[in-house]
């Protein structure tokens, strides 16, 4: 009698700790948990830097406001599971996602859209995320994501308003 | 919730209100249309259709598709008709597809979809389509729903008996629906009633990815072919063309043509045909072959001869069965044992039987005589039996006049479509028993049962396709719209569910189980695929490239911006904007329109890229923007071309 209230007792305290365990702020979306290294590692952040010029800068700057928000310190706004699920899972995130749907109010209803990444990808970008909040000086091809590139050559600009 | 079920039951009452209404109404009496099994035809919202009907565009040339049993139009697919809503046929990915020995053709007229066989049950890959006017096939993939391909047909006029396919999608085949002179030349029109024009069957090769070929054509003598139908499971080396006008009449056809009391089914055994293509000449044949590979533009090559034979110089491969009158349609049954002439201008509806005419072709008794070399057998010979008027019950007639289609259902059923008398014949396919006769409004042609054509057939519903149904729908103008009705099958008797019109006049339908087709429908093109030579993969690439009096402008769309920001061009410029969209989400696509164009909106879904080309012939700054409301910055979507002396 004793025994089975001692193992009923560990049951319920297992499941209350399960329970407790399962992650709030992770979003919705493929991924569920990822693991971060203590050190940063350089090598995924200059992967990412270049996947985010590509996909990410015709919506994203990473200290100024563009189309979607500012995106320097959102490791420390967000759970990096959060992050890459926004990142993979726009839709449903606006969708459901309550802190997605507040985004959204903000930026003039804009919607993020899927841009096709693979899930290594969105790791590469979280990694840069990490290194921007880090706080340490940024290199130049971190902190070129902030530049507006300028108008490409035109195929026929007058003469008089070439620089 | 409550509100749903309400609404379910409430609709299901109405259905069963109507059904009740419209028997009586019909004066058919005696049919228990009070049940309907399937719940209605209503469709609860969120709810999807149980089936897809790909109709016809008739005179619109294109395919168009509808939900069944909910009849809401879900899809037009432009095929042979360009196609303002998304560019088909003006940009340049697609332009190409309407090419033809005639130059580029911006419409014609499209009559019998067709879906892809594998053991004689639909596989859901393709679509198949004829081009009646100037003779073409279609292919329209049915992954993306869009048109991939189209071959000509030389040595055609009026491409009717249309793209039937056999029972593993080896072959699609077309038939002249006029004969001409063969190869064409200046003679007297008159000689046709001398036999001196000709017909022609043409086999066309599938290869394992749907490329459309000519392997052969069989030169036939000079009738009007109308219709046909492929053979299945012991047929299946065979297909069937109806004729008419096999008294060669040139002029005054609707008297001069319908003098025979019966004209031919003309059986075809393309296997045997297939063992003759070595035996036949190369003749002069020009004809063009478009192809749309994924993503890129469309590519056209012309084709200068074809393989022909005299039916005479290979024995075996065609037989003439004399049909009462004027058959329009030829229907083989699942099992591949009935082949079922609809005499249009007849009260009969001709069954012959597959094994009868196994047996006649090997019996010289049966052989009635030859039409230049063709042997013609005797009526009795094949025949199984005939469909004849019933007295079902005191006073009440089931006639069919005018029967011009059959389909079969998966419980041993045919249905036959009556022009004349308004009706679809319900029989018994071994009795040949009259079951039951549904009213149609009216004037239907061809008729549809879902997988009907197959070896074992889907059944549940079957429609109607009528004609210029006026007085019931609201009137708008002296143009009439043609009309559908739906009826549930399923039961002992049909039992009518649903009416509504159609794009373009449905020549015919066939239908297809949603669960073939839905779940392996494309949500968008993946970027990293896309092999476009014009393509613009990502927002830094976007640019302007001038190459003498040609400008490329390299243009990107996503929400909701498009890239380059301006865009600078000197008068007398030929631009060419190469759209394309970024975005890699089902609902994304971006229009594109700019001031003055000819061509029109650039509808580009997300990961795809599409071409236009814009005459820049006056100074001035002009607006380019998104017609596709995208976002709630759409109106926002939009920037400048300047063009400068
Ligand atoms: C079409 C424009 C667009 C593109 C492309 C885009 N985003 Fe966004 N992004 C937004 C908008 C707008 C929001 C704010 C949420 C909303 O309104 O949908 C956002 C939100 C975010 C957030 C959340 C920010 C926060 O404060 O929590 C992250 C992280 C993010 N984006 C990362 C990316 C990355 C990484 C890419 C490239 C792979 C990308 N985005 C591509 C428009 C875009
Ligand atoms: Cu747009």
């Amino acid at each position: 009698m004793k025994k089975i209230s001692k193992l009923s007792i560990i049951i319920i305290f297992a499941f209350l700790l399960s329970v407790s365990c399962k992650k709030e702020g992770i979003g919705i979306g493929p991924v569920e948990s990822v693991e971060l290294g203590e050190a940063i590692d350089d090598a995924k952040v200059e992967k990412g830097a270049a996947t985010f010029k590509l996909k990410c800068t015709p919506c994203h700057k990473i200290t100024v406001k563009h189309v979607g928000p500012v995106l320097k310190d959102v490791t420390t706004r967000r759970k990096p599971e959060w992050i890459m699920n926004m990142i993979l899972n726009p839709e449903e995130m606006i969708a459901k996602d309550p802190t997605a749907k507040k985004l959204l109010l903000e930026n003039n209803m804009m919607k993020m859209v899927r841009t096709g990444i693979s899930q290594d990808e969105a790791r590469d970008i979280l990694e840069l995320f990490r290194k921007v909040d880090e706080g340490k000086e940024l290199p130049d091809y971190i902190k070129k994501l902030d530049e507006t590139p300028k108008p490409p050559e035109t195929a026929e600009q007058p003469a008089a308003e070439k620089k | 919730m409550r509100n749903l079920k309400n609404n379910i039951r409430f609709s299901g009452l109405l259905i069963v209100f109507t059904a009740s209404l419209f028997t009586s109404f019909c004066g058919l009496g005696g049919g228990n249309g009070a049940s309907s099994k399937s719940g209605g035809a209503w469709i609860t919202p969120r709810y999807m259709d149980e089936v897809y009907a790909f109709m016809s565009g008739g005179y619109s040339g294109q395919v168009s598709i509808n939900g069944i049993p909910s009849g809401r139009i879900i899809k037009q697919i432009p095929v042979f008709s360009v196609f303002p809503e998304n560019g088909y046929g003006f940009d340049e990915e697609t332009k190409g597809l309407l090419m033809t020995s005639q130059g580029f053709l911006p419409w014609d007229d499209s009559h019998h979809p067709v879906l892809s066989l594998t053991n004689g049950m639909q596989d859901g890959r393709w679509l198949f389509i004829n081009a009646n006017n100037t003779p073409r096939i279609a292919r329209i993939d049915l992954d993306w729903f869009e048109t991939k391909e189209i071959i000509e047909i030389p040595n055609s006029a009026g491409n009717h008996g249309s793209p039937y396919i056999t029972e593993n999608s080896d072959y699609v085949f077309a038939a002249t629906r006029f004969s001409v002179p063969i190869p064409q030349r200046d003679i007297p029109i008159e000689s046709m009633s001398k036999g001196e024009f000709n017909g022609t069957i043409t086999m066309v090769k599938l290869d394992k990815d749907g490329h459309m070929s000519i392997d052969l054509q069989v030169r036939v003598p000079a009738f009007h072919y109308d219709k046909s139908g492929c053979g299945k499971a012991v047929s299946k080396d065979w297909c069937f063309f109806t004729s008419y006008n096999t008294e060669q009449a040139w002029k005054m056809m609707e008297a001069e043509a319908s003098q025979n009391d019966k004209d031919y089914i003309l059986a075809f055994n393309w296997k045997v045909a297939q063992g003759c293509i070595s035996k036949a000449k190369t003749v002069p044949g020009v004809h063009y072959r478009n192809y749309h590979p994924e993503n890129q533009p469309a590519i056209s090559e012309k084709r200068t001869t074809v393989k022909m034979i005299d039916a005479k110089d290979c024995p075996g491969s065609v037989y003439y069965l004399p049909t009462p009158k004027s058959p329009h349609g030829v229907d083989v049954s699942p099992d591949g044992e009935l082949i079922v002439g609809s005499g249009k201008l007849s009260a009969q509806i001709a069954v012959h039987s597959f094994s009868k005419l196994q047996k006649a072709i090997n019996d010289k008794g049966a052989i009635e005589k030859t039409i230049d070399g063709v042997p013609v057998l005797k009526y009795e010979a094949t025949l199984y039996g005939e469909v004849q008027k019933k007295e079902k019950e005191a006073g009440k007639d089931y006639l069919c006049l005018g029967p011009l289609h059959t389909e079969f259902d998966n419980k041993g059923r045919a249905y036959t479509s009556c022009f004349l008398s308004n009706n679809i014949m319900v029989w018994d396919r071994k009795t040949l028993d009259v079951i039951e006769g549904l009213q149609t409004w009216y004037n239907i042609g061809h008729l549809s049962v879902v997988g009907g054509n197959t070896v074992k057939p889907y059944g549940k519903y079957v429609i109607g396709l009528d004609k210029q149904a006026k007085d019931r729908m609201l009137p708008v103008g002296p143009e009439l719209h043609h009309l559908v009705q739906l009826y549930d099958i399923s039961g002992d008797k049909g039992v009518f569910l649903n009416e509504f019109p159609t794009i373009g006049e449905p020549h015919y339908a066939q239908m297809a189980p949603a669960e073939l087709l839905a779940k392996k429908s494309k949500k968008f093109y993946n970027l990293k695929d896309n092999k476009h030579p014009h393509a613009t993969l990502t927002e830094d690439k976007a640019r302007v490239e001038r190459k003498g009096k040609e400008v490329h402008a390299y243009v990107t769309a996503t929400l909701t911006h498009f890239k380059p920001d301006k865009i600078e061009v000197k008068k007398g410029d030929t631009v060419y904007f190469h759209v394309t969209n970024l975005t890699q989400e089902y609902d994304m696509p971006h229009g594109f329109a700019v001031y003055g164009a000819e061509f029109p909106n650039l509808l580009v879904m997300p990961g795809q890229t599409k071409s236009a080309m814009w005459k820049a012939d006056n100074v001035g700054v002009y607006p380019f923007y998104c017609t596709d409301f995208c976002s709630a910055l759409h109106q926002e979507m939009q920037n400048y071309i300047r063009v400068s002396p």
